[in-house]
């Protein structure tokens, strides 16, 4: 199980900041599923075995947060917030655009591989609302056009990527 | 990047760099960056603490606890390391505050849990950050190099003796590890579960030893009052409300932001010139004062000082900060079921009243908005919500209740216009039959 070199360098550094290793965990998670794209069996495993936890303590710790997910997702998650504040700007609107256009729903990937999408709550953009992650990237003041656009955008990336 | 904004009756404290390029340390430096940790150095412990204490300032995570009292809880003699943990899991619907801070102005973080550590005699403290904010991480983490580099934090800063480390942390998805104690335990490695109290966590709290946690917000205006003196800040406030604080407009506003305002700004103004008033075609109906969990205001009440005391005796809570402004396109029903599937989502599970009460209200209300209710349902929502104060072991199960109960008897009509099966009033065509593939 190899990870990246700044993965490593991360992993050294904040090894030295805390009196126990479980405190690596949560951190270490997310950006051990960013590099594979999901939380393998592998994954887990070896991230027990640095942390000295048994896998079931680590999948105890895993099932808790929403953005840590052992199944496989699309290159680019869409998450769309329909929390209070994108919900009076039309955040739902949002979601049922990325539905359409995907053809998928909440929780499910497109079968290129390349979108997942999720309904997710809020994200810190209520004055930005409605408002989108993709990954970690933020799209604010959308509108349904505007959407499509973005998702265009990240079809067009990715397919580049790929040839 | 969130976009910034700026209003005539802005008094700049906490976003004073905001826009000035200050995640930069040099940058930082210019602009008074470091003075007030300098300050801190050649002050007695007690004398921080006072400071503080007298500025009336009170904690932006919500609670609004006097941040110099909660220092002072922390025991003098430790057999334990003492912590200073600062609260960036931003995550109460409506609030995107301490977004901003951390990406202008990451160091005047960086400063105020050094302060508060030299005030309570911890020598570490970490940053925790919600796993969503990763750019604000990054920015984070470079923030703590450069303070390394620079010798203001490490061993021996500034050569006055004292060590002092500050490390960056990160959260993985989660509202409930905004909560204090659960806010601990994920720092620990562990599912965001709250702990029981007492003891405190200035007594007790990471790995055992004495911990201050505070939010961001509060520790960003640490610095500033160090170097503008407890008697500044307390004035540009209310009494027992020093300072300043960010607001978060949103909803269908002119003019939607971030404002830095003092504390008692009137919420009426706040709405109507600083927010620019309601977007063509729309008027108010109700507003939220301080994040999803605190009960709501109509129309009627908006007359009203934002300070802790005032929105208390209105029978509401300042909160997070969080003003979103509900507008006459909303549904009540439907605005109090999104609330309800926020907090049932975010339950823990920990404790029975609260997994189960908002479990049972989210489908009530779902039922109910969808044409299923019965008129006994509108008793039920309030009741259960009301039986489910005070009862659960962190206050997420008040936080779930609190809104319901407000919109249930301040809007008690709305819900009785979706009776006898009556389609939602104000549901456009239902979306999802639209879409092909949910056909
Ligand atoms: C369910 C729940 C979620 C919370 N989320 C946050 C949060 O995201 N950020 C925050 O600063 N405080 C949050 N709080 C408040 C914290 O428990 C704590 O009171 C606060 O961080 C203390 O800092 P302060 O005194 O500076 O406000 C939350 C409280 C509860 C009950
Ligand atoms: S409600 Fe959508 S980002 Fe806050």
């Amino acid at each position: 199980m190899r990870f990246s070199e700044p993965f490593e360098q991360r992993f050294q550094e904040m090894a030295s900041h805390y009196p126990t290793r479980r405190s690596l965990l949560v951190p270490t998670l997310l950006y051990a599923q960013d590099e594979v794209g999901f939380l393998s069996d592998e994954v887990v495993a070896e991230i027990a075995r640095r942390v000295e936890l048994t896998e079931l303590e680590v999948r105890n710790v895993i099932s808790y947060y929403s953005m840590l997910t052992t199944q496989p997702r699309g290159k680019y998650n869409v998450q769309v917030c329909t929390n209070i504040a994108c919900l009076l700007m039309g955040g739902e609107e949002i979601l049922d655009r990325c539905r359409l256009k995907l053809g998928i729903r909440e929780k499910e990937t497109t079968p290129d591989g390349l979108f997942s999408l999720e309904e997710v709550e809020c994200m810190g953009a209520c004055c930005w609302a409605p408002a989108v992650q993709v990954n970690y990237d933020f799209h604010e003041h959308l509108t349904p056009q505007k959407m499509d656009q973005i998702l265009d955008q990240y079809t067009k990336k990715g397919t580049e990527r790929r040839r | 990047m969130a976009d910034l904004v700026s209003h005539p009756d802005e008094v700049k404290v906490v976003s004073k760099r905001f826009g000035l390029g200050a995640t930069e340390i040099d940058r930082y430096l210019e602009l008074d960056g470091y003075k007030a940790v300098r300050k801190a150095l050649g002050m007695a412990p007690e004398s921080i603490i006072a400071e503080v204490k007298d500025s009336g300032l009170r904690g932006r995570g919500g609670a609004g606890f006097n941040t110099g009292l909660k220092w002072s809880f922390v025991p003098k003699q430790s057999p334990k390391p003492k912590y200073i943990l600062c609260n960036g899991d931003e995550s109460e619907p409506g609030t995107c505050k301490d977004r901003l801070i951390f990406e202008h102005d990451p160091h005047s973080v960086i400063e105020g849990v050094t302060i508060a550590g030299l005030a309570v005699g911890a020598h570490v403290g970490y940053i925790y950050i919600r796993g969503e904010y990763r750019y604000l991480s990054e920015i984070m983490q470079k923030a703590i190099r450069q303070a390394y580099a620079r010798g203001f934090l490490g061993k021996n800063i500034l050569g006055s003796g004292f060590d002092f480390d500050v490390y960056w942390h990160g959260g993985a998805g989660a509202y409930e590890v905004g909560e204090e104690s659960a806010l601990m335990e994920s720092l620990e490695g562990k599912r965001g579960i709250p702990r029981i109290r007492p003891p405190f966590p200035a007594v007790v709290g990471l790995w055992g030893g004495p911990t201050v946690i505070n939010n961001a917000e509060t520790l960003a205006s640490v610095p500033h009052i160090l170097l503008g003196g407890a008697e500044w800040y307390a004035k540009l406030g209310t009494p027992k409300n020093g300072g300043t604080r960010l607001f978060c407009l949103s909803g269908r506003l002119n003019r939607p932001g971030v404002y830095e305002l003092p504390m008692g700004y009137n919420l009426k103004k706040m709405i109507y010139d600083v927010g620019g008033g309601m977007a063509q075609g729309h008027t108010l109906k109700a507003v939220v004062p301080g994040g999803s969990s605190t009960p709501l205001l109509t129309r009627e009440e908006i007359d009203v000082p934002m300070d802790f005391d005032s929105l208390m005796k209105v029978g509401s809570m300042l909160g997070s900060g969080g003003v979103v402004i509900v507008d006459d396109s909303a549904c009540m029903v439907k605005f109090a079921l999104r609330i309800m599937s926020f907090y049932q989502h975010e339950s823990c599970g920990w404790c029975i009243p609260c997994r189960e009460g908002t479990d049972w209200l989210k489908k009530t209300l779902t039922r109910f908005h969808s044409g299923g209710g019965v008129r006994k349902d509108i008793d039920d929502l309030q009741y259960l919500s009301e039986n489910m104060l005070g009862r659960t072991f962190c206050p997420l199960g008040d936080a779930a209740a609190m809104p319901t109960i407000s919109i249930v008897k301040k809007f008690r009509k709305e819900f009785e216009d979706h009776l006898d099966g009556k389609p939602c009033p104000l549901e456009k065509a239902e979306a999802i039959e639209r879409s092909p593939v949910m056909a």
